[in-house]
């Protein structure tokens, strides 16, 4: 039997409750929701004056009603220090969902930590110390005390390169502007940290510097753009699935509104699926390419449109620059950019030659290209919006690969105007604020590599999990737990010894191949199973946080709780962070270097956002945010008019293109050369191995996984993490389905279990990303771009089974995942 | 906002305040159809706990965890979607119900399990049992029913 909660009644939100605006923190949409909050000993009634919603609740209320919220939507949390009551649910009045909840943040209330009704019991509520062979609760001082007696102690001996920093550089949950500006000044500003990397990938960079170099952000559009366009193309992403509401909300109001959908991806998708049911299937094309090939595939479209003329000419004599080549391709340039003529040379690829390496009908790619660029019947064009996300971010020759797909926008000016675009979906909200990160480098260092080499002797870890997101993970996994082991040891033996005495201990472990690990998190996360100091972060909502969406959308998501247990809003932890460095440095006698950690005299998150962001961008400020509600503005602002702030909706309207930072203002057109697989190793890995190990995301807990690992609704459907087969292997494998596999190859091993999923090609396997109890990473190459950028979704492997299903597996469902109707 | 109506309704009397001391809604015991109306996997329209509150009864063919009757078989789920209340339709090819506003479905042979979709439950399920005359009755329903802040209103 499938979990049930056996509720049968909730509480009535009390006409006078409390309301608060939040943006749901999980995905990159950020859907507007409303928290309500009331005391405990208090309870709306059905009549209509007793309730929030002034409706009868003594009635059955009807489909999409805003009066009735799940028990997912309930909790019982701490605010100002008392118990009160929580219903978190979607905004109908939020312009991005309006009023959808997707499988996520319509729990984010379940979510939330509750010593009252037990949910996520896992969240860290006080800081700790690898203290006598465990770890032990300890106060602020005392642990912020130990981190910076260390790392200052490293990066004075040696240098700062030798202080490894993770962190998150998004929006939502662990991000936002407050908590990037105040971990971007303590390591951009105070320090010059080099050998830096983001969550998901092992360097500090861009993942998409060819759109960027090109002279395109990679979110210049509106979401209201696929209700207007002609043709939604898609790239590699699966919006059902992870951008639900952004795909229910916007673009099938576009499929709706007759738009067409050309779909490029290996598998058949529940977007696919879905798209079909609300546009037609003959309005839905499915390029269903050979994995990696999606360059080729790019070239022969635009080819096919060129040769046509199905270009806006106006718009490239315009906007784009003419003059041949514009940057030559060299060691931070992957691929030449230049004029469309100049790449075309490079780029020119027939139908048939694509035909034949993307294992597609070459009549499909010429219709893909009509759908794109065939000026409708009165002449006029045809607008398209172009939309790509990890397929090819995380693919095979990332920056020629995307800068051959920007290629297609530009060169039929869908950029810049209603029904175009050509954006990354995302995954995270953004909130990026940060001094200038010029230091890294171009290409940045490979920082697993460094760790991997003995290099760096402390690493700091922002709410990072490298067990789950990042590739090579076997490797990493064994050095840095070797790495810290070597300090847990020294650490254990100088028991009982002074500060000055303990710190001796690990620095010389340090110098002896140690690593010194601090763990800024709010869980213990499985990283953090290697560290020596534990920070407990909170998140949105027991914060004020701001962020972007996929849009530029801004928005201040409000506090309406507290920071579990003794957390703290990780602005605050960076500031504590660096006033301990501060005093430790003054101590060691360094007063000028201790200078350089001035300036975080903050008491609450907005504190750190007035000294980053709001200097940026003074118009911008809390109030205002809050005035404007859940569908805040779209960034940039551009100013303060009768009592609103003012946005952009979307970019580059007047064709004048500047991410590049050229001064002509002209979009480039990038040389992408197909040359096979970029990545080393990966043409050696594809002939040794069955089956190609796709990875992919699952709406049930896409972005908030950590969270989902301790939740019952969820881990009831997945008990394990599914690796979807086409039936036929499993019956080569002699694996049922829920059957335990595990798959193998030289870069390592990891484990899942068997779903069968028919629309799967054969030897081609699709496995969930990040998951806590089976690392996709641990099988993936350490191979990369030119950039540092992972090529995760390239991996092949062997399967075995290892275990008939169990118990929990036993009782899934195992049918098709797409609508019967 | 009406703030005092919704004080006075937190304000109760003793005596009110011990009328509705009771913790968890009184389901009733509703007869919903005769086992040998039923026929395998052919769904039958059926209202619980009350007329506005639509549900299908099936007999599945195979008994399940669960299904009540001679062959275990025998359940009966709300077919309003738990994301958005959606009336749902039944798929007797899979077994399943499914959603047309925006595509969630339910397996009917898991309890009611979201195969895949946006609603944060599973579907609700109605408890059902078997007289010796082989009348089904519902007594009881397992999630909260969409639209509903009670189950039983």
């Amino acid at each position: 039997m499938a979990y049930k909660r056996q509720i049968d009644r909730l509480p009535i939100i009390p006409a006078d409750a409390q309301e608060f605006n939040v943006t749901c923190h999980y995905c990159i949409v950020g859907c507007g929701y409303k928290a309500y909050t009331w005391p405990m000993n208090r309870q709306g009634g059905t009549e209509p004056n007793q309730n929030k919603f002034g409706v009868d609740l003594s009635e059955q209320q009807f489909t999409e009603t805003e009066a009735w919220y799940a028990p997912s939507m309930y909790n019982v949390v701490r605010q100002n220090g008392k118990d009160v009551q929580l219903v978190v649910k979607p905004d109908v009045n939020c312009v991005v969902n309006s009023g959808l909840g997707s499988i996520r943040g319509a729990r984010m209330a379940e979510n939330r930590p509750s010593k009252v009704t037990g949910t996520q019991a896992q969240r860290l509520s006080d800081p700790m110390v690898w203290r006598n062979g465990v770890w032990q609760p300890t106060s602020w001082d005392d642990a912020l005390d130990l981190v910076a007696r260390v790392t200052a102690a490293v990066i004075t001996q040696g240098s700062e390169d030798d202080l490894v920093v993770s962190m998150f550089d998004h929006g939502g949950s662990a991000g936002g502007y407050e908590n990037t500006w105040a971990t971007g000044k303590l390591y951009f500003e105070s320090m010059k940290i080099k050998n830096a990397r983001m969550h998901n990938r092992p360097a500090y960079n861009s993942e998409v510097h060819s759109s960027r170099d090109m002279g395109l952000d990679e979110l210049n559009y509106a979401y209201e753009d696929y209700e207007l366009t002609d043709t939604i193309f898609m790239v590699g992403a699966n919006s059902m699935e992870t951008q639900t509401n952004l795909y229910l909300n916007h673009m099938v109001k576009g499929l709706q509104n007759g738009a067409r959908f050309i779909a490029v991806d290996p598998r058949r998708t529940i977007t696919i699926a879905s798209s079909e049911q609300f546009a037609g299937p003959e309005n839905v094309l499915h390029l269903a390419i050979a994995e990696g090939t999606d360059m080729v595939l790019f070239n022969a479209i635009l080819t096919h449109i060129v040769d046509n003329g199905w270009v806006d000419a106006e718009f490239i004599a315009n906007s784009t620059f003419q003059g041949g080549e514009a940057v030559a391709q060299d060691e931070a340039h992957p691929a030449a950019l230049g004029s469309l003529e100049h790449v075309m040379a490079t780029c020119r690829t027939t139908l048939d030659e694509a035909a034949e390496i993307c294992g597609v009908p070459a009549a499909d790619i010429a219709k893909a290209a009509e759908w794109i660029a065939q000026p409708k019947e009165d002449g006029s064009r045809r607008k398209c919006v172009t939309a790509y996300e990890k397929g090819i971010i995380w693919g095979n020759d990332n920056y020629r690969t995307v800068g051959a797909l920007v290629n297609i926008a530009l060169a039929t000016g869908n950029v810049g105007r209603e029904g175009g675009g050509v954006c990354r979906l995302g995954g995270h909200q953004e909130g990026y604020y940060r001094p200038s990160d010029a230091h890294v480098g171009r290409p940045a260092e490979y920082v697993d590599q460094y760790l991997i080499r003995g290099l760096g002797g402390v690493h700091h870890i922002w709410a990072c999990d490298h067990y789950k997101t990042t590739l090579n993970a076997s490797e990493y996994k064994r050095v840095h737990k070797r790495r810290s082991d070597m300090v847990k040891d020294a650490i254990d033996m100088a028991a009982g010894g002074s500060r000055a005495q303990m710190v001796e201990a690990i620095v010389s472990a340090i110098n002896a191949g140690g690593l010194f690990v601090v763990d800024v998190d709010i869980i213990h996360s499985q990283i953090g199973q290697n560290a020596h100091v534990i920070l407990p972060a909170c998140e949105a909502n027991e914060m004020n946080l701001t962020s972007m969406n996929g849009e530029r959308r801004l928005r201040l998501s409000e506090k309406y709780m507290d920071p579990f247990g003794n957390s703290r809003p990780d602005a605050l932890i960076a500031a504590g962070v660096a006033r301990n460095m501060e005093r430790v440095l003054r101590e060691m006698g360094h007063d000028a270097y201790a200078d350089q950690f001035k300036g975080y005299d903050w008491t609450t998150e907005e504190d750190s956002f007035m000294d980053g962001y709001n200097k940026g961008n003074p118009e911008v400020t809390y109030d205002r945010l809050r005035a404007m509600g859940n569908n805040g503005v779209q960034e940039p602002v551009t100013g303060f008019e009768n009592g609103a702030l003012v946005g952009t909706k979307r970019l580059y309207t007047d064709g004048v293109f500047t991410r590049h930072g050229r001064e002509d203002g002209k979009a480039l057109f990038c040389a992408a050369g197909w040359r096979g697989w970029q990545a080393p190793g990966k043409a050696r890995e594809q002939a040794a191995h069955r089956f190609w190990i796709n990875n992919v995301r699952a709406n049930i807990f896409w972005q908030n996984q950590f969270l989902d690992q301790k939740n019952d609704f969820v881990q009831d459907r997945y008990p394990h993490p599914f690796v979807e087969m086409h039936p036929d292997d499993m019956v080569d494998l002699g694996l049922n389905p829920g059957d335990l596999l595990e798959i193998v190859n030289d870069n390592g091993v990891t484990q899942g279990m068997a779903y069968p999923m028919p629309t799967l090609k054969r030897d081609t396997v699709a496995m969930v990303f990040g998951s806590p109890a089976g690392s996709q990473g641990n099988v993936v190459s350490p191979g990369v771009n030119e950039l540092v950028l992972p090529d995760y979704k390239h991996t092949w492997g062997s399967i075995r089974k290892i275990s008939d299903a169990t118990p929990a597996a036993r009782k899934v469902s195992f049918k098709s995942h797409e609508v019967v109707l | 906002m009406a703030t005092a109506g919704a004080a006075a309704a937190t304000v109760l009397t003793p005596e009110q305040a011990k009328a509705r001391a009771l913790a968890r809604v009184d389901y009733p015991a509703n007869r919903l159809a005769n086992i040998a109306d039923l026929m395998v996997n052919e769904p039958m329209d059926i209202s619980y706990p009350d007329a506005d509150s639509p549900g299908v009864l099936l007999k599945l063919g195979q008994a399940v965890e669960g299904g009540v009757g001679p062959e275990g078989d025998v359940v009966a789920f709300s077919v309003l979607c738990p994301h958005k209340g959606w009336m749902m339709s039944y798929s007797a090819a899979d077994k399943t119900l499914n959603c047309p506003g925006h595509h969630s479905r339910f397996d009917c042979e898991t309890g009611g399990q979201q195969v895949w979709g946006h609603a944060t439950s599973n579907l609700a399920q109605f408890t059902l049992r078997l007289d010796d005359s082989g009348d089904i009755y519902a007594d009881g329903v397992d999630e909260l029913i969409y639209g509903r802040l009670s189950n039983v209103l």
